[in-house]
């Protein structure tokens, strides 16, 4: 960390300056930064293989690719969207750069370990890239057994590549954990804390308790394959459901990895959209731990029809229904939240409210695929594909849009297009829901998924989902536009140009290497106005 | 027996907006469930929004409405019924989701049985008399099956969307589900469980016929011996799975059409040409990946070993037949 203090006018972005003060970094905020770069390049990414994937579709018949091809894109679109983005999107990027912020602290607990996890995380994505060079895995993101084991694709350099973006994971897990135990500004007790340290706090715990089981599973796989170890492969003596156990006892978990953070920026963004205290400061909080714990227990909603017990069947769709509950619990404190406020409707409160249609309908749907008989039935359809990507998009994307856009001023010190902001928005919005409203009924149809090729019936919704991807993308290459443009000429930001009532905002934007010219001193609760003019 | 390739009963056309046509005892309890849920998600997200665009527009920032008008953080009673409803409610969801889930996964003690085995990429159908049937299940209608299934390589799972059922077929383990179908007809077999480049080809369908046909078609499987071969051929064609790939009318499926194929001059995906000709039918069938027609994915499955010397040429004389 640079010891020297910042100079006047100067901010963490401009000074020190150079390449090598980037890469050598400690600061919190510069690494977030970074983060937030890589992350953007895989959505992108992942994005584009969405869109030929979808093209593909088009049409029942190859159009572009071969049955090979379009596995292996799949294959890529969903490790790359889970690995590579989802998982460390909001805490990697957004979480790095505005927590020790939001508790008043200079930095996070271990600099170096932070920069490590990011050095990490690049090397992680090398060996997936790698990959999808040299004779991408067709296995689908789930890698299951014995097709994994069995396939001439390169599976073990996209296993080792998630097995190694795991360690980045786990490390800024351990480092968060320590800062908010650790570096909360004087004064700021437990429940004086933002709402969204609350999310990053349990998102650590499963993020340390659960990564090392996938680590495991994946280094037995890649073992299985290199030297003929039998663990899952019944050709080997193995067991293949066992696979599918380990996997879902870190993937459903994960699930929450993913969407507790997008629930902590979105009871930001509507506390301070509606000018109001949050409705409910506990009871969010702690339906944010209660999820992270029972999120242990339901793993078994995955393999519903792979053979275990109808007696654990029975068990995990009963502890599913249970974790729905406090997601419940949120979404009723966050409409409360909003009676009798003063509401405005900038664009990240109009990803709060995309957030919260979408969220709400993957909800439902999550519900109706938690009940055994249902389930039976939609397993493995196009169903499900909606409806995780209802929860996946439509809640932890959106979410990191709105918290993207929230935090955007105070990152780079500039507002982007308001116009444009809500244009994106709209496209976003109804190109998603093209694309994935019409899945549902497809799933109910029978369509199941990971098909390269489909019954002529289908062709109609395929190719309206199809129409809908070419929505969505427009609305995230205008967003591309107006955010890089914002960059360059967009007008200055205030310290405070929402209103906010968290500790980032009581700093300059951008604010300077050590984030405040005086540790801040907290006497009330993250959310009390009155005393913050507006 | 039905002597063009099979049409299944159309999951889109028939039935309602959401499901294929419930063709199953069990299966409308189900749909019911679904729309149980359904209508309760909907009123439930109406009235959840019904809210929301009421606070929209009457807490908007406006003029008069800076701040907020008043700071309210908790309502105890209200969030212990938000709490609480939610919970029964899914508690009863859950208990009508697993009775449902009993029936489907208890098969009576009176089912007959019939084994499937699963392989890279084709069902086959093992009947208790001898009859071994690829791609094609033939049951009795209203009498209870019970399918015992296991796999040869990776993971396949056999749904049938019209039965509402759904298994795992996993290798070195038996999995075993059942159905009692109340409706004559043809209906969708899919390949449920990611399984490689023919995933999306292993297909096949359950030909549900009555009783008296069920015993007709059960002798005509165990006698063939004595047939002219190209009526053998045919047979094959219906019974072995090749339908599910191929036609005889001239339509592409996932495989190319048997009309016009033999003897024809036809080009391979390496841009060889290549005569239809015995040799070349009998290796076609045997090791299908040694030659692969230009503009197919590699994703027909061996039939070494499924297929008799007799069957084959069969084969043979029925593709001479459809010139
Ligand atoms: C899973 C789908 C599938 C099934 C089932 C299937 N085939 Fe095929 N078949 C294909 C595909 C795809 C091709 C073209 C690619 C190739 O040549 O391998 C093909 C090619 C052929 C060809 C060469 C056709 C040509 O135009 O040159 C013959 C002959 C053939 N199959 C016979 C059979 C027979 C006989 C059966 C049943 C016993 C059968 N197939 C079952 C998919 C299938
Ligand atoms: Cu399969």
């Amino acid at each position: 960390m640079s010891s020297e203090p910042t100079p006047a006018g100067m901010n963490y972005l401009n000074f020190p300056k150079g390449i090598k003060s980037w890469l050598c970094t400690l600061d919190h905020k510069r690494i977030g930064i970074m983060y937030l770069l890589f992350i953007c390049i895989s959505f992108a990414l992942g994005g584009l293989f969405a869109l030929a994937l979808r093209l593909e579709h088009l049409n029942p018949g190859p159009l572009l690719f071969t049955a090979k091809q379009y596995n292996q894109l799949f294959t890529l679109h969903g490790a790359i969207m889970v690995f590579l983005f989802i998982v460390p999107s909001i805490p990697a990027s957004l979480g790095n750069f505005i927590l020790p912020l939001m508790l008043g602290a200079k930095d996070v607990a271990f600099p170096r370990l932070n920069l490590a996890s990011l050095y990490i995380y690049v090397i992680g994505a090398c060996f997936c890239v790698y990959s999808m060079i040299a004779g991408a895995a067709d296995t689908g993101w789930t890698f299951y057994t014995p097709y994994s084991s069995t396939t001439d694709t390169s599976v073990i350099s996209m296993t080792l590549g998630a097995f190694i973006l795991g360690f980045s994971s786990i490390f800024t897990g351990i480092n968060f954990l320590v800062t908010i135990h650790k570096l909360r500004a004087p004064g700021m007790k437990w429940f004086r804390m933002p709402l969204f340290v609350w999310a990053l706090y349990a998102t650590s715990i499963i993020q340390i308790l659960a990564t090392p089981v996938l680590g495991i599973t994946l280094l037995l796989l890649i073992l299985e394959r290199s030297i003929g170890v039998g663990i899952f492969n019944p050709a080997l003596g193995g067991d293949p459901v066992l696979f599918q156990h380990f996997f879902w006892f870190y993937s459903h978990p994960a699930v929450y990895i993913m969407i507790l953070p997008a629930m902590g920026v979105i009871s930001e963004l509507v506390t301070t959209f509606s000018k109001k205290d949050i409705f409910g400061y506990k009871s969010i909080a702690f339906s944010s731990i209660s999820i992270a714990i029972i999120s242990f227990l339901v793993w078994g909603h995955h393999l519903f029809v792979s053979g275990q017990s109808d007696f654990a069947d029975m068990l995990f769709s009963l502890l599913t229904f249970l974790v729905g509950i406090p997601s419940g619990i949120k979404v009723f404190n966050w409409i409360a939240t909003m009676y009798k406020g003063s509401i405005s409707f900038e664009t990240p409160f109009l990803y709060f409210l995309s957030f919260l249609a979408l969220f709400c309908i993957g909800g439902f749907t999550g519900i109706m695929l938690g009940s055994l008989s249902l389930d039976v039935y939609f397993h493995d359809t196009y169903f499900v594909v909606a409806h995780f990507h209802y929860v996946m998009m439509g809640g932890v994307v959106m979410a990191f849009l709105g918290g993207l856009h929230y935090w955007w001023p105070k990152m780079f010190g500039k507002m982007y297009s308001e116009f444009w902001g809500k244009i994106a928005c709209a496209f976003i919005f109804v190109g998603f829901n093209m694309v994935f409203f019409t899945q549902f009924i497809l799933g109910a149809k029978g369509m199941p998924r990971r098909y390269f090729n489909y019954l002529d019936q289908y062709q109609p919704l395929h190719a309206f989902s199809t129409y809908g991807s070419w929505v969505l993308g427009v609305g995230f290459l205008i967003m591309g536009f107006y955010l890089i443009d914002s960059l360059v000429n967009g007008k200055k930001a205030s310290d405070n140009p929402w209103g906010g009532t968290t500790l980032e905002w009581t700093t300059q934007s951008p604010p300077i290497a050590e984030n405040f010219l005086e540790t801040p001193h907290v006497t009330q609760g993250p959310y009390e106005r009155g005393k913050v003019a507006h | 027996m039905n002597t063009t390739s099979i049409i299944n009963e159309s999951l889109m056309g028939k039935g309602s907006f959401w499901f294929p046509a419930a063709r199953t005892s069990l299966a409308p309890h189900t749909d019911q469930l679904y729309y149980w849920i359904l209508w309760a998600s909907i009123a439930s997200f109406i009235g959840l929004f019904m809210v929301v665009v009421y606070f929209l527009w009457k807490y908007k920032y406006s003029p008069t409405n800076k701040v907020a008008s008043k700071q309210i953080i908790d309502n105890i009673p209200l969030e212990i019924a938000w709490t609480v409803i939610p919970s029964l409610i899914c508690l009863v969801i859950f208990y009508a989701g697993y009775i449902g889930f009993l029936h489907i996964s208890l098969p009576p003690s009176n089912a007959t049985e019939i084994h499937v085995v699963a392989r890279k990429w084709m069902w086959q159908f093992d009947y208790p008399s001898g009859i071994k049937s690829i791609g094609e299940l033939v049951v009795p209608v209203n009498e209870p099956i019970k399918l015992i299934m296991t796999s040869e390589d990776v993971v396949h799972s056999l749904y049938i969307p019209n039965f509402r059922i759904k298994r795992d077929v996993i290798p070195n383990r038996y999995s075993r589900v059942w159905f009692n179908a109340n409706a004559i007809g043809n209906y969708q077999i899919f390949c449920a469980e990611f399984c490689g480049d023919g995933h999306s080809a292993m297909l096949g369908s359950v030909r549900v016929v009555s009783k008296e046909d069920y015993q007709k078609w059960q002798k005509e499987q165990n006698s063939g011996a004595d047939l002219p071969l190209d009526v053998l051929g045919e047979k094959v064609y219906n019974s072995k799975g090749c339908n599910t790939c191929h036609s005889i009318d001239g339509s592409p499926k996932t495989g190319p059409t048997w009309k016009g194929l033999w003897g024809s001059n036809h080009k391979m995906s390496d841009g060889k040409m290549v005569v239809a000709d015995e040799n070349y039918i009998k290796e076609s069938i045997l090791d299908p990946k040694a030659k692969v027609v230009a503009g197919f994915q590699p994703v027909m499955p061996t039939f070494a070993g499924l297929l008799s010397e007799r069957e084959i040429n069969g084969i043979i004389e029925y593709l001479k037949k459809l010139k």
